[in-house]
């Protein structure tokens, strides 16, 4: 056993590192006010191929696989959390769905210009009466000769104002179910009958758009459905899987930083006359904060390295996304408290992540869910 | 257009340490990075392939640790790379280094442009960029901020010198040493990286290059080190009070009390 990355994986982290530091963290505050990541830093990320992070080279992509992925994730985690869930919905789950079940034609025609940050990406499955129960989608897929028709309305949508290419999940035989009823449909921003809804406000992810998709009577191409005719809900599974690892490692990433800014408070601030770093109660939470940040670190990295030996990761995805999720949600409240006042105030970086971490545990599948996965996995496996 | 670019790796920090005893920079337990001025060296030579097309290639002295180094300035956007490294090459001054990395471009079969740093951020000499101009008797332009124009024969450059802007030209091949002020170097980009690790970098050693052996290394540098210590921090200044007449006055009387006028 040898819990050495690769060289190159080394490398690509000390990059992103220099990167997040001289870039990202300068405007994390400015990105949070204004809502949006500047145009010119977007532009930077695309150029230096933060956008094909797990595609191999042939696809213009890094080619350094779901572990290099997630360090990069892990990486970018410290900064603000739009950076990452721009990334994540982009690679993670819209173009891994297109790189898992593609034709050749389709990973030829979309994985390059996604990859080069051409083309963004949205993964959209979610709907008003579908969430938890995401096999109760109601947008339909009609076939009408060499195309498809499809109507209804997608929600919460991340990317979704600025994506260009966007999976839609939709029913194609009602009598069927999850399982043979639903397919995957690559949908481009220009297809007829497609609109952009309302964009949404919400507790975090600030300067990451996430909205409503409308679709009516929208045209698709036969040739691109994505995957086998009815599968498509084993195509949404499969990338899911994929995104809850880099999920996990955004999560460890914030929690590291959130760490950080706990040990260097807790050596600075002074009151009755040392430095609050030396009462133990601050020195437990610093220790339990490290403790499971190294857990979850390892866990991150044991899923992308089985998922990069091709291996069914459902069950360990299943198992990180809920507890590096859950672990950053604690690591962060521990850091507001640990800097006191100052880390209830807006100025203060630790304020955003205590709000940017509790989504962390609600989409890509609540943490019920994960758990609901998990013993299924568990009890299948006992049969 | 064939850029060589001369790169140092060095101690990550600016305040090198040296043991008092031996005289020597303690290097262990710091890490290690490209001379921060020669990241500038690097991008300016990727920046004239990509206005001008050509090649560029990295070379360094070195143990074999600096092959990372190397590698990075791949990710970055060079062609290739290569490491002088042999033990004849340990304990080289200036001279012998300026030598030693003479014999390696001469090795590549030369250069339209030779580009360095202004000086390595721990020996601090600004001597090896000029000193490898020399020893292949080709022209130098030292603390170049920015090229002006540059074709197959001839390069114009501005210069900072004290309190101005030199503008000089000369003919190619040339050697150039650039300062902070020339270019924002790029990070390596992530798909560099991947390239750089497929990119195998060559050691040369004495025999490779056929360099004079009695001209590298210790055998070769007549620098003696006698004493190296850390200047003592200089006694503060005096702060004058009073408005601006006041302190006139006073400073008149000093500079008188120190006969200086
Ligand atoms: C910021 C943001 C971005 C998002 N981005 C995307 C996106 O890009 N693409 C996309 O498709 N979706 C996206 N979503 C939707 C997200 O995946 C869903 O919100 C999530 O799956 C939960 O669905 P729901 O909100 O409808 O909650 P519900 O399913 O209504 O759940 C409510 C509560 O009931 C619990 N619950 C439900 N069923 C069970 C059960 N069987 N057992 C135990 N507990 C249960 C849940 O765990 C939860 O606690 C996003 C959501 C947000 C907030
Ligand atoms: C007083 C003194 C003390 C010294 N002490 C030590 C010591 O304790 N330990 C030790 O190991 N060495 C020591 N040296 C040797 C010194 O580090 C080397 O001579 C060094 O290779 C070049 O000098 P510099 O660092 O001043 O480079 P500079 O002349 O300042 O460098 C200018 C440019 O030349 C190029 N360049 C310089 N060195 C290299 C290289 N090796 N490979 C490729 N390009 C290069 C770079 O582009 C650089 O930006 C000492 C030298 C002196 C003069």
């Amino acid at each position: 056993m040898d819990f050495t990355l690769p060289e190159e994986i080394e490398m690509l982290r000390k990059t992103v590192r220099e990167f997040v530091e001289k870039r990202l963290l300068p405007i994390s505050m400015q990105v949070e006010e204004e809502d949006k990541i500047p145009d010119e830093i977007v532009d930077e990320m695309k150029d230096m191929g933060f956008f094909g992070l797990p595609f191999p080279e042939e696809y213009d992509g890094v080619g350094m696989g779901e572990l290099g992925y997630v360090v990069a994730l892990e990486e970018l985690g410290a900064a603000n959390a739009a950076f990452g869930n721009l990334i994540g919905a982009h690679t993670g789950i819209a173009g891994m769905s297109i790189y898992l079940d593609g034709t050749p034609e389709q990973k030829q025609k979309y994985i390059p210009p996604m990859a080069r940050g051409e083309m963004i990406g949205a993964f959209a499955l979610t709907e008003p009466n579908a969430g938890s129960d995401a096999a109760a989608i109601e947008t339909t897929a009609r076939r009408e000769g060499d195309k498809y028709i499809l109507n209804g309305s997608k929600m919460w949508i991340t990317n979704g104002p600025i994506a260009n290419v966007i999976i839609v999940f939709a029913v194609t035989d009602k009598t069927l179910g999850a399982r043979g009823g639903i397919s995957a449909f690559i949908v481009e921003n220009t297809f007829p009958g497609y609109r952009v809804g309302k964009v949404d406000k919400k507790m975090g992810l600030h300067g990451s758009y996430t909205s409503e998709l409308i679709f009516e009577d929208c045209v698709v191409p036969a040739e691109n459905l994505l995957g086998k005719p009815g599968l498509g809900f084993v195509t949404a599974m499969k990338a899911l899987d994929m995104g809850r690892i880099g999920l996990a490692a955004g999560a460890v990433g914030a929690a590291q930083k959130a760490l950080e800014m706990s040990i260097q408070w807790a050596n600075q601030r002074v009151q009755f006359g040392k430095p609050i770093g030396e009462q133990q109660a601050i020195q437990w939470m610093l220790a339990e904060m490290a403790t499971e940040i190294h857990a979850a670190r390892l866990m991150t990295y044991h899923a992308a390295y089985k998922a990069d030996r091709g291996e069914r990761v459902s069950r360990e995805a299943a198992m990180v996304k809920m507890f590096a999720s859950e672990m950053a949600c604690r690591v962060v409240d521990k850091a507001v408290q640990i800097h006191g006042g100052t880390g209830y105030m807006a100025e203060h970086p630790v304020e955003r992540m205590y709000r940017d971490a509790r989504i962390l545990k609600i989409y890509e599948g609540t943490n019920e869910i994960q758990r609901l996965v998990i013993a299924r996995d568990l009890l299948k496996a006992g049969k | 257009m064939k850029v060589i670019v001369c790169i140092k790796q060095v101690p990550d920090t600016t305040e090198v340490k040296i043991d008092p005893k031996t005289n020597t920079l303690i290097r262990e337990g710091v890490p290690s990075i490209i001379n921060p001025f020669d990241t500038y060296a690097i991008e300016e030579g990727i920046r004239l392939k990509e206005t001008y097309g050509g090649t560029v290639t990295v070379i360094s002295m070195g143990p074999p640790q600096v092959k990372e180094s190397l590698k990075e300035a791949i990710a970055m956007g060079a062609d290739d790379a290569y490491l002088l490294s042999d033990r004849a090459f340990a304990g080289s001054d200036t001279l012998a280094t300026s030598y030693t990395l003479a014999s390696g471009v001469r090795f590549l079969g030369g250069a339209d442009l030779i580009i360095c740093g202004k000086q390595a951020i721990d020996g601090d000499t600004a001597q090896v960029g000029p000193g490898i101009a020399e020893e292949l008797d080709i022209p130098h332009i030292t603390y170049v901020k920015k090229i002006r124009q540059i074709d197959n024969s001839r390069i114009v450059v501005e210069r900072m010198v004290e309190g101005g802007i030199e503008v000089a030209s000369t003919t190619l091949p040339a050697l150039i040493t650039v300062v902070k002020d020339i270019n924002q170097p790029r990070l390596p980009s992530l798909k560099g990286i991947m390239r750089a690790k497929r990119t195998e970098i060559r050691v040369l050693g004495a025999f490779d290059l056929g360099v004079d052996q009695t001209r590298t290394g210790l055998d070769g540098s007549p620098t003696e080190v006698i004493k190296i210590f850390t200047p003592e921090v200089r006694a503060k200044g005096e702060m004058l009070d009073g408005d601006v007449e006041q302190q006139a006055r006073t400073l008149v009387e000093r500079l008188k009390e120190a006969r200086v006028i």
